[in-house]
């Protein structure tokens, strides 16, 4: 196993090339940028890619960390899922940290619920099959990119006739949680980042809204450094010539029209819920799936009561407006010191992928260089 | 540059100095029950250590920090001695290149070989599931033989306890060792200065990573194999190379980021290390990036950091490539004045980010 295909696009000189395209395109102007993926902001930070960038272009993180999304009622729901004897609660290692209303799945593990965490939805239906006296429950979360391999599970599950095994459905669909921050009052972006994963399933006609009635571009990007860069050089571009449009950075994984196969298999096992809360964004109307009627049979939420109460985000917590790139993880009240990796109030304190996660960890620095520079500048 | 850019700036360093100061502050123990976070190494394990341990035990031969406890019998002129002790519950028992056996051999001379110790004897604690194959048992104790004839230490004490079915996993195994310090050099993070060098012996993340691997949910085929190796011989030279040596350290869980912010708090310095200066092997960093890892949080069993005043760096790094488990060994960093306890990583296309501990278990990203 090499690194090709990843080296390539982390090449020093073809990346100074780009940042210095991007400052020459942006001088004398302001830009915000949203990176709708948390992908990307993971990738942005890692990499220190903003010490690249002039000031005059800022990165906004935006909704796409499926983690941090989740709100903390159904966080309660798997943990009273999990708590069920005899239940195996299988779940991706980023969701054991995040805190439900009392705790989080770490403890009802060290508590004695069996939880274990799990890479695919096929890791957990192994589970089902090598564990047949137990029940097996999933904990399905994510967009677009994660919610086919949960359909095509449900498909095995049936065709196998697996009775020990269900999913715990929470995916969610990024066009609405989108199409949400386009409306939220005081929002001030001039272009997306669109998502590279969620877009190999739904291809690019999902956001031709964005271009055509809020006037805004969209480029599909890569995660790659050089691939996030020349998506900015695109959108500057698409700005410069005022022809805001859907353009495709990624086309080396994304197909303008998406998997069709894995859009089949999801309508199949799943259909839209009439509304689903979003964490710090509130209920959005048809913006999650649940899985359908014919696969009762292997649905958590008919097998098992769920509690399915409204919890009120933590009142000190401002996901919600870091969500929306209304204010930057740094200005919430709790971040860095009620709120912190260790102690997470917030889902986007959790995921490294999560806005302020990301931030606690990668970004401290380079505004410690800020301040050095302005410390210099006599009082 | 406009005030309300400024005012912004000011605002965030002001919330940065908050976040170190709840950084520094003394550590205070939230949680209700022992979760796996309080033993992987990273924040929960020191906040356990600081909050419980070290007020309970604290003693001048045990600071928290040292891999080893360091004290004289009595007298002036006795030898100083070392002593520590470390248990081993890796799942898998074995794995490519090694098995839980030569890892607790390797890992009690180690944390003896980071203080500076000479390891004279180890004693063996096996505690047994109910139900353990014998043959298992057997290959157990053939690694942790020849291990101990391959470092040329002897274990001379030992005690075996068995527990009813389900109550342990397998086999757990304790070893703790005894190890004569060197009295030509004085290992200390508070010897640290700035400009000093920030070595590393080899390739980082081949533990972690073949353990990883090996447990059954993953099946990514890779040829990655354990370095479980004892380095007390790579210490003797280092320290015969460049007697001024700050500090060795093991680099096990947590990985490298996580010993080089103990080393940089300890030492209230800070240390900033180029990230295409530290080897890892590609199939590993390949692995890590499917799994969304970062190698620096991952383990390592064979590998050490050694922080040595600029001057001598270039000898010691002669000597560690000269060494048979130093073949891949490579100058990563330098220690600064500041920014005071922080690691800072410059990336390959001139980016910088700050290295933290790491936090909780590796936890897997989902995409």
């Amino acid at each position: 196993m090499t690194m090709q295909f990843v080296d390539e696009f982390r090449d020093p000189t073809s990346i100074r090339h780009l940042a210095d395209e991007i400052a020459r395109r942006s001088a004398g102007k302001t830009f915000k940028f949203m990176e709708v993926c948390g992908g990307h902001t993971h990738s942005i930070y890692k990499h220190g890619l903003q010490d690249l960038l002039p000031q005059n272009v800022e990165l906004v993180h935006g909704p796409g960390c499926p983690v941090c999304v989740i709100p903390m009622g159904r966080i309660d729901d798997a943990m009273a899922i999990a708590r069920n004897p005899g239940v195996i609660f299988a779940t991706f290692g980023d969701m054991m940290r995040v805190p439900s209303s009392s705790g989080s799945l770490l403890d009802a593990k060290a508590d004695g619920a069996d939880v274990r965490f799990v890479y695919s939805p096929l890791d957990a239906l192994k589970l089902a099959r090598d564990n047949p006296d137990r029940q097996v429950v999933f904990f399905a979360v994510g967009f677009e990119t994660t919610a086919p391999s949960t359909a095509a599970t449900l498909l095995r599950a049936r065709s196998e006739g697996l009775r020990n095994f269900s999913v715990f459905c929470n995916h969610v669909t990024i066009i609405p949680a989108i199409k949400a921050i386009l409306d939220s009052p005081g929002m001030q972006l001039d272009g997306f980042i669109g998502p590279g994963h969620v877009s190999t399933i739904i291809g690019l006609s999902p956001f031709e809204f964005i271009p055509a009635l809020y006037r805004k571009p969209l480029v599909v990007s890569g995660f790659e450094p050089a691939d996030i860069l020349q998506s900015i050089v695109m959108i500057l571009d698409q700005l410069e010539k005022r022809a805001p449009a859907v353009e495709n950075q990624y086309a080396r994984v994304v197909r303008p029209e998406g998997n069709r196969r894995a859009l089949e298999i999801l309508s199949t096992t799943m259909e839209l819920r009439p509304h689903f809360e979003w964490r710090g964004l509130g209920f959005i109307t048809q913006s999650a799936l649940k899985v359908r009627a014919e696969f009762a049979d292997w649905d958590a939420e008919v097998r098992y009561p769920v509690p399915g109460l409204r919890v009120a985000d933590p009142k000190a917590c401002q996901c919600g407006e870091v969500l929306k790139g209304v204010i930057k993880p740094w200005q919430c009240r709790v971040f860095g010191t009620a709120c912190t990796p260790e102690t997470p109030i917030g889902s986007c304190m959790v995921s490294p992928e999560g806005a302020c996660a990301a931030y606690y960890n990668y970004g401290r620095y380079s505004l410690m260089k800020q301040g050095a520079a302005l410390d210099t500048v006599p009082a | 540059m406009t005030s309300r850019v400024e005012s912004s700036l000011t605002s965030q360093l002001d919330r940065i100095d908050r976040v170190r100061v709840a950084r520094e502050a003394r550590a205070i123990l939230r949680d209700q029950h022992i979760t796996l976070s309080h033993g992987s190494g990273g924040k929960a394990t020191h906040t356990l250590i600081d909050a419980l341990f070290v007020p309970a035990f604290g003693d001048p031969a045990t600071d928290g920090f040292a891999d080893a406890a360091t004290f004289s019998t009595n007298g002036v002129g006795s030898p100083r001695l070392a002593f520590t002790t470390d248990s081993y519950v890796v799942s898998p028992l074995f794995f490519p290149g090694g098995d839980i056996g030569a890892l607790a051999v390797n890992g009690t001379i180690n944390d003896l070989a980071m203080s500076g110790a000479r390891p004279l004897c180890l004693s063996l604690g096996l505690i047994l599931e109910e139900g353990l194959e014998m043959d298992v048992l057997r290959r157990i104790v053939a690694s942790l033989s020849s291990a101990a004839s391959v470092a040329g230490v002897r274990i001379v004490t030992g005690d075996t306890k068995v527990v009813p079915r389900g109550k342990a996993d397998r086999l757990f195994i304790n070893t703790s060792g005894v190890g004569l310090l060197r009295e030509d050099v004085e290992l200390s993070a508070e010897s640290i200065r700035p400009g000093d060098a920030i070595l590393v012996s080899g390739d980082m993340a081949d533990h972690g990573m073949a353990v990883m691997l090996a447990r059954e949910a993953l099946e990514l085929e890779t040829d990655i194999r354990t370095d479980s190796a004892a380095l007390h011989t790579l210490v003797d030279a280092i320290l015969d190379a460049a007697p001024a040596t700050r500090l060795l350290k093991d680099p096990t869980r947590g990985g490298l980021a996580t010993t080089l912010n103990e080393i940089a708090r300890r030492a209230n310095v800070g240390i900033v290390v180029e990230e295409s200066a530290v080897p890892i092997k590609p199939e590993v960093r390949g692995a890590c990036e499917i799994l969304g890892l970062d190698p620096f949080h991952i383990a390592n069993e064979g590998k050490l950091v050694a922080v040595i005043p600029g001057e001598q760096a270039a000898s010691a790094l002669a000597s560690m490539r000269a060494h048979t488990l130093g073949l891949a060994a490579a100058i990563v960093g330098t220690v600064h004045a500041g920014p005071e306890g922080m690691v800072v990583l410059r990336t390959p296309i001139g980016g910088s980010r700050v290295l933290d501990m790491l936090v909780g278990d590796p936890l897997p990203r989902i995409c």
